[in-house]
């Protein structure tokens, strides 16, 4: 049960968002222009650092929705299940696993980013935008998975689910909800 | 030095989000909604818990800045936002506060460590589900904005001065408009929906 009367039906961050639409406005905007819009990271790439991240906080809905949003970009949900458990073997390219390594200290402590962790990822052709959003990317999601988490909200277990919100998000990114009260649950 | 180039002169935060004004600005609204906007928890007793959150985090810019913003809301005084980060629960401050403040550090460590007991503990003292939510979202997001600011190893000059001034000047005028200074650009740079 979730620590506050949040809209019933609605799974995850979309209650807290249409509890609180004040607050969801911003967070939509900032989860969209980090995941969605044009980037010379790719959109799956992303995801993958965006469910990295909510798998080490543990965040049962941001792990599997981003997940399934990472697997609808990637077309590979094996992918999405290697980059869990163990990302230095995923066929993922090595600039990426450079990223994933900051995306795990910044999940931590920001303040265990190196030197060297930041010029083996410039080493492999990162830019400092790149960068930029993956510190922001895994920064983002100490909030999200905290937010999620520590209202207790709904979290269904329920695949199919996740991969129609995956598809939702792949597609449209994150402005609008891409789960309405009315089609959920 | 901080890891990436950002442009030079600016203090913490503003280094990136002057780097990236695509996501400074829905950040901005961030803050300014939670911190700032009417609510019935006073910006001060908000302020508070960013910069009790920013103190467990360890991050020196948003700790000393926010706890800067927080007593320029408090009257000024300097003492109470030290003895809330020392000792929250013998400081000056209402119950109610104090039983936000014991949900906004278990947030810190993990949303998950809230019981339904720490939340009834608030309810007992007043607090309503507005509060709450706010209060697990403030928590939340400084999460966030120290990662940012650490994760980037952003300029943080030790400069009590500097960041009193600063934290006047935010208490008065908030978060989107001080960013001006910083952003000139800020409206053309984003096609925020």
């Amino acid at each position: 049960m979730p620590h506050i009367d949040l809209p019933k039906e609605l799974p995850g961050i979309s209650s807290g968002f249409a509890f609180r639409p004040e607050t969801a406005k911003p967070m939509r905007e900032l989860a969209h222009v980090l995941l969605h819009e044009p980037n010379s990271l790719a959109p799956g790439e992303r995801e993958l650092i965006a469910t990295y991240v909510s798998s080490l906080n543990d965040c049962y809905f941001c792990q599997t929705s981003h997940g399934a949003a990472a697997a609808c970009h990637l077309g590979s949900a094996s992918t999405v299940k290697q980059v869990k458990t163990d990302f230095t073997q995923a066929p993922i390219s090595e600039k990426l696993k450079k990223l994933l390594v900051i995306a795990g200290k910044v999940q931590r402590d920001g303040k265990l980013v190196t030197t060297e962790d930041v010029e083996a990822a410039r080493a492999l052709g990162a830019t400092d935008m790149e960068i930029h959003d993956t510190v922001l990317i895994a920064a983002a999601f100490c909030m999200y998975n905290r937010y999620v988490d520590g209202l207790a909200t709904w979290q269904p277990r329920e695949e199919a689910m996740y991969e129609k919100m995956g598809q939702h998000l792949a597609s449209e990114g994150y402005r609008k909800p891409s789960i309405s009260q009315q089609s959920a649950g | 030095m901080p890891h990436i180039k950002l442009p030079e002169g600016l203090q913490g935060i503003r280094g990136p989000m002057a780097y990236r004004p695509e996501t400074a600005k829905p950040l901005n609204e961030l803050a300014e909604t939670l911190l700032r906007a009417p609510n019935s928890l006073a910006a001060g007793e908000r302020e508070l818990i960013a910069t009790y959150v920013s103190y467990l985090n360890d991050c020196y810019f948003c700790q000393t800045v926010h706890g800067a913003i927080a007593a320029a809301h408090l009257n000024d005084d300097e003492q109470l936002v030290k003895r809330v980060k020392a000792d929250f629960r013998h400081a000056d401050i209402s119950d109610k506060l104090k039983a936000l403040l014991v949900i906004a550090s278990k947030v810190q460590k993990d949303g998950k460590l809230v019981t339904t007991s720490d939340i009834e503990e608030a309810r007992r003292y007043g607090a309503t589900d507005i509060e709450i939510h706010d209060t697990v979202l403030i928590a939340a997001a400084f999460c966030m904005y120290n990662r940012y600011v650490d994760g980037l190893a952003t300029w943080q000059p030790h400069d009590e001065d500097l960041y009193r001034e600063r934290g006047k000047k935010t208490a008065r005028e908030g978060y989107v408009t001080m960013s001006k200074e910083y952003i000139p650009q800020q409206e053309h740079a984003s096609q925020g929906a």
